[in-house]
């Protein structure tokens, strides 16, 4: 650890006891975790299942616990911006890339939420995953997820960024595909894999581009010197073009959101962590820490803004009539993050990222709430199938509905903020793109509030197995969703709208490290009020149209015209395989049959034969093997010579 | 004197084993090859990290052609030599679950060619690497001609054929070169690589060795030998061409090529650079369609070639060090693929992908190390293939942006091809009756061996990079002097 910790650079302005800890608490932060995982992995099977839960649950409470530290002491003004190395890793010639770790209060908000929401859902999946043989390997992938996803937060250049980015996309990878025996899942865990790869190709693109235009990919250098550029330089247009297509796959926008959906084959808490609160929003993270290069490309900008609006509407129109809860929530997430990535480009990144936590809040207790109606429902995940849990399972049903209120805005709770924030940017930067992101807010309120009527109103439409076994889940799991739910409740208050008395910390704990470019906002004021009466007669109306069709005690969710084509999503995968996959293997069969085989093997064997005819004329002259060795000697010497003056023709 | 052991060690245990017959012959060259591996180190230990060549040893072997028994060690010869005796220890060891007919000679050929192999890496004189170039290829075609498949004898001759016709014409541009050498007349790598001869005959002699190098590495369009051979060899065959042998042809370009004809490569390294991409996209895309396992292995070792291949002609530092990485960590992983087959392959007697299915049910520690082995091949950052490919990327991306771009589809193909066959072999559900063992201890040694290597590189590549930069930066120094250029 000595040796690890040899170089430490200690920021000039600010030296003092607590930056000292720095690095020991930085590489603890990270390697917690990671022993977690570790541990679990090699010794997990050969102890009790409580133990490997608690064991992994505790590394993560550790991690949360220094990041909380670090948030304590950069409130107090310890420090604002500290650089840890903690080891070299590649050096060629003038490029050195090390394990350089950024302590700053960006790095710090996505650590707290990494490690608090990954707290709670380690708890969580304790009880849900508490009779599964792959217990202990469940959780040593779920802390080595952790690990990954704090280096793509915490390091300091785009390659340790780039290291987390595909190490969570391996987690991902290995939880979609938990339960190994459905190729089903397999196929799903693969296709966010290769889908997410299409995406990292854009984001090395972009760091080869960095490297070649900055000398470096540490972040202090490339936005140091890209003051020196003029906005929409062709330079960093393609920087900022290339990381976004990253920032597309990870995220799911379009056109790289299906895997997201499918993703949804893995145990339900890997839902809730990677695939709505954490990994899904590195996208965002990534932009947001690059925002003095997206600043100066409001090409880029526009194109984040139209990708977002279009992937909010889209994914939103599609959650519309899913039958599947967990797949309303996928959509829904889809959605919500193309609501991020709209705030980013109208330049609200500070709006992003508060969106981002919110989100997280209260998508991972939507996941968590439906894993806890999952479980209880025995397996089952088809809403047309619940109905009229609200009284069986309590503890569910309330926390539940307070992530709906969160998502569909109700007046104050977390989601109303966020997203009113974001309306607000829309509406500062087009009238056109207010109307188009309101609209894709009044979808998200009904599929949650259609979600919400078919699962706990009306009657239950289960089997009799079903309702006998219908069950409130255990502690471990309730008790996340009570804090999630708080948390969902009142976690907006970090950037309450002045006008109802709130104030903007998180824009000013963000302001050293983020620069919005959006103005401020003439009338925020009187728009915030004509927004929370226009959502107060929106939700009202919704409410009592969704009630009027969804809370039933009869209900086929067979749908028939466009509805259908939305149930179907589009037939975009369909899609993608009729006009990029299946052309793909297609053309692979074909190659190896008519190109490799009979064109330039063909040719190989052609050469061959003649020389062989040939030869067995010298052997006439020249006895034995000798005469094969001479004579492919001449006609290398032929070929060769040929092969010169066709060059030089 | 140390690098004339490294050659002459191997070739003596390997009459050792001859003499000491069947029973022991395994062992016996197991230990001579750990004991081999011990001196590399020890070499590697007392090695300078700079420019020159070092453990030399010059005599005058045949006076009347000027012919040198010259040998020695640079950095990149350094590494070549420590990615043979490495690789030879678990390669003999992956063969112990396998009963080889006549292990004496079967053995014996092994430590021949290692001792070959190293000699190419270190000769310095263009007429002695050239007798151990043809001398590696001897024991490997025995060993696919004899160990081999079932057409292992048409495919065997075609591979040998094609190989000694690419090294005739080598020969021809050693011979050309050598009566270009003022009197007195030599082989001397010093001396055929600062003959300054004009661009036009430079082309002659780019093309002559390309094409040598080419068919061995190989590059598209001289690869159709390579799956075939790969698929029809001996399990331990197809580790020692795909994991060592193939280097050869890398490493020769570096060392023979780029010196001794750098004006032809301003001229053509372009070409070079677009075959070798155009395989790399060629490779993959044919390997998706396999069914065959070790013959989708065989298109993804071609496809990782032809990535190395394009970042030495790209001609940039990054380039040239991620070959550099690249060659020891793809040497690495696709000794541990072709190793996996081979267990999978004994224990279903088959290696048709749709016919497996379910082994990490029966084999957990198999499938894991074989994941982590998998990882290292589609470049995961943290393995070793990484850092190679991050490097190689970065040089081709340098050279041109549009090279950089589809050179780097690897990054999607490799993960379409490799998890595919990954989820077809080795998830799903076990069929009924299915059984599969998992590692015995011999294998396990082996697998764990090589997954801790892909992690260790991944992590820690420096002492790679280190040991080879000096010697890479001479290389490109000597290639940019404006001596060699201003003949152009």
């Amino acid at each position: 650890m000595k040796a690890l910790l040899a170089h430490i650079e200690i920021s000039p302005e600010i030296h003092n006891g607590f930056t000292d800890a720095m690095p020991m608490l930085m590489a603890a932060l990270i390697l917690l975790p990671f022993l977690g995982f570790v541990f679990n992995f090699f010794l997990g099977q050969r102890l009790s299942k409580t133990l490997s839960g608690v064991i992994g649950s505790a590394t993560i409470l550790g991690s949360f616990i220094i990041a909380a530290t670090f948030f304590a002491q950069s409130i107090s003004g310890s420090f604002t911006s500290h650089q840890v190395c903690l080891m070299d890793w590649i050096e060629v010639g003038k490029y050195k890339f090390s394990f350089n770790f950024l302590i700053d209060n960006l790095s710090i908000m996505m650590m707290l939420i990494i490690t608090g929401i990954g707290f709670l859902i380690h708890v969580y999946s304790i009880g849900y995953m508490h009779h599964d043989e792959g217990f202990s390997r469940f959780f040593s992938y779920l802390n080595l997820f952790i690990f990954f996803m704090l280096l793509l937060v915490t390091g300091a250049n785009y390659l340790i960024l780039f290291i987390g980015w595909e190490g969570v996309g391996l987690c991902s990878y290995l939880l979609i595909g938990f339960w190994f025996k459905n190729q089903e899942y397999n196929n799903a865990a693969k296709k966010a894999f290769i889908m997410n790869r299409i995406g990292d190709l854009g984001f090395l693109l972009g760091m080869f581009k960095i490297l070649d235009v900055f000398g470096s990919l540490n972040f202090s250098d490339v936005f140091s010197a890209a003051g020196g550029f003029t906005a929409n330089d062709p330079a960093i247009v393609i920087i900022t073009v290339l990381l976004f297509i990253g920032a597309c796959g990870k995220s799911a926008q379009l056109p790289l959101f299906t895997w997201l959906p499918d993703a949804m084959a893995g145990p339900t808490p890997v839902s809730a962590l990677i695939h709505a609160a954490t990994m899904v929003t590195a996208g965002v993270y990534m932009v947001v820490r690059s925002n003095v290069l997206f600043a100066l490309s409001p090409f880029t900008m526009e194109l984040i803004t139209i990708v977002g609006l279009a992937t909010a509407l889209f994914a939103g129109t599609i959650a519309l009539f899913q039958n599947d809860i967990k797949k309303v929530l996928a959509y829904s997430t889809v959605s919500q993050l193309g609501f991020m990535f709209i705030a980013l480009g109208v330049g609200a990144f500070t709006t992003g990222m508060f969106h981002l936590m919110t989100h997280a809040f209260f998508k991972a207790l939507l996941f968590l709430g439906a894993g806890s109606v999952i479980h209880a429902m025995g397996g089952e995940q088809d809403i047309t199938k619940m109905g009229g849990l609200s009284k069986k399972i309590k503890i569910t049903f309330i926390t539940f509905t307070i992530g709906v209120m969160a998502i569909a805005g109700f007046p104050f709770t977390s989601g109303f903020v966020s997203k009113d924030e974001i309306l607000l940017a829309d509406f500062q930067h087009g009238k056109i793109y207010f109307i188009l992101a309101t609209i894709a807010a009044i979808m998200t309120v009904f599929y949650m509030f259609r979600l919400w009527f078919l699962t706990f109103f009306g009657s239950f439409r289960g089997t009799h197995d079903q309702e006998h076994h219908l069950h409130e889940s255990p502690p471990s799991m309730t008790v996340p969703l009570m804090v999630l739910a708080i948390l969902s409740l009142v976690g907006g208050f970090v950037q309450f709208p002045h006008i109802f008395g709130g104030h903007d910390y998180l824009n000013q704990y963000l302001s050293p490290v983020v620069t919005n470019t959006i103005q401020e906002i003439e009338g925020a004021d009187k728009l915030e009020i004509e927004i929370l009466i226009a959502t107060c007669i929106g939700l009202v109306i919704l409410w009592f149209i969704t009630k009027k069709n969804y809370a039933v005690s009869e209900f086929k969710g067979e749908y028939t015209g466009f509805k259908k084509v939305l149930a179907d999503k589009y037939y975009v995968d369909e899609i993608y395989e009729a006009l990029i996959i299946s052309p793909f293997q297609k053309m692979s069969a074909f190659i190896t049959k008519y190109v490799e085989v009979i064109f330039i093997d063909g040719f190989v064997n052609g050469a061959g034969k003649v020389a062989q005819v040939a030869g067995s004329y010298i052997r006439l002259l020249q006895s034995g093997h000798i005469g094969y060795y001479l004579f492919a000697m001449v006609i290398s010497i032929v070929v060769f010579l040929l092969l010169n003056t066709i060059i030089h023709f | 004197m140390l690098t004339t052991l490294l050659i002459a060690y191997p070739f003596f245990a390997a009459i050792l084993v001859m003499l000491a017959g069947s029973t022991n012959a395994k062992r016996l060259a197991l230990l001579s090859s750990l004991v081999q591996f011990g001196l590399t180190i020890w070499a590697w230990v007392n090695f300078q990290n700079n420019a020159d060549v070092q453990f030399a040893m010059d005599e005058v072997w045949m006076p009347s052609f000027g012919i040198h028994f010259s040998v020695g060690m640079d950095g990149i010869s350094m590494l070549m030599v420590l990615l043979t005796n490495l690789l030879m220890p678990l390669i003999i060891l992956s063969s112990f679950k396998i009963e080889y007919s006549r292990p004496a000679v079967f053995y014996a050929l092994v430590l021949v060619m290692q001792s070959a192999l190293v000699g190419v890496f270190v000769a310095q004189d263009a007429f002695l690497y050239y007798i151990f170039w043809e001398l590696a290829l001897i024991p490997i075609y025995f060993i696919c001609l004899l160990w081999g498949g079932k057409d292992r004898i048409r495919i065997t001759f075609k591979f040998f054929i094609y190989t000694i016709a690419g090294s005739l014409l080598m020969l021809v541009a050693f011979i050309y070169l050598y009566f270009q050498v003022p009197s007195p007349s030599n082989f001397s790598h010093e001396a055929l690589s600062t003959l300054h001869l004009d661009t036009h005959i430079q082309g002659y002699i780019f093309w002559a060795l390309f094409i040598a190098f080419a068919i061995k590495m190989p590059v598209f369009p001289f690869h159709t030998w390579q799956p075939d051979t790969y698929t029809e060899a001996p399990s331990t065959g197809t580790m020692l061409l795909s994991g060592i042998m193939l280097k050869m042809g890398v490493y020769s370009v570096l060392r023979w090529l780029l010196p001794l004809a750098p004006l032809g490569v301003a001229e053509y390294g372009k070409l070079a650079i677009i075959l070798s991409i155009v395989g790399i996209v060629y490779g993959s895309w044919i390997a998706i369609s396999q069914k065959d396992i070790k013959r989708l292995f065989a298109y993804s070792s071609f496809a990782h070639v032809g990535l190395i291949s394009a970042g030495i002609f790209s001609m940039t530092l990054q380039g040239l060090q991620g070959s550099m990485v690249q060659m020891l960590s793809h040497g690495i992983n696709v000794v541990g693929l072709f190793f996996v087959v081979q267990i999978m392959e004994q224990r279903l007697k088959t290696r048709e992908i749709g016919e497996m299915g379910g082994i990490i049910n029966k084999a957990p520690v198999f499938a894991t190390l074989f994941l982590i082995v998998l990882l290292g091949s589609v470049a995961l950052p943290l393995t070793n293939g990484f850092v190679g490919e991050f490097m190689l990327l970065a040089g081709v991306y340098q050279f041109s942006p549009w090279y950089g771009a589809v050179a780097g589809l690897t990054i999607i193909l490799g993960a379409v091809y490799m998890l595919k066959s990954y989820q077809w072999a080795v998830l799903g559900e076990a069929k009924e009756g299915f059984e599969f063992p998992d590692l015995y201890a011999s294998e396990k040694i082996v697998l764990v061996v090589i997954a801790a290597l892909v992690i260790v590189l991944g992590v820690y590549p420096q002492p790679i990079l280190n040991l080879t930069e000096p010697s890479i930066k001479h290389l490109l120094e000597t290639l940019t002097n404006p001596i060699n250029l201003s003949l152009r």
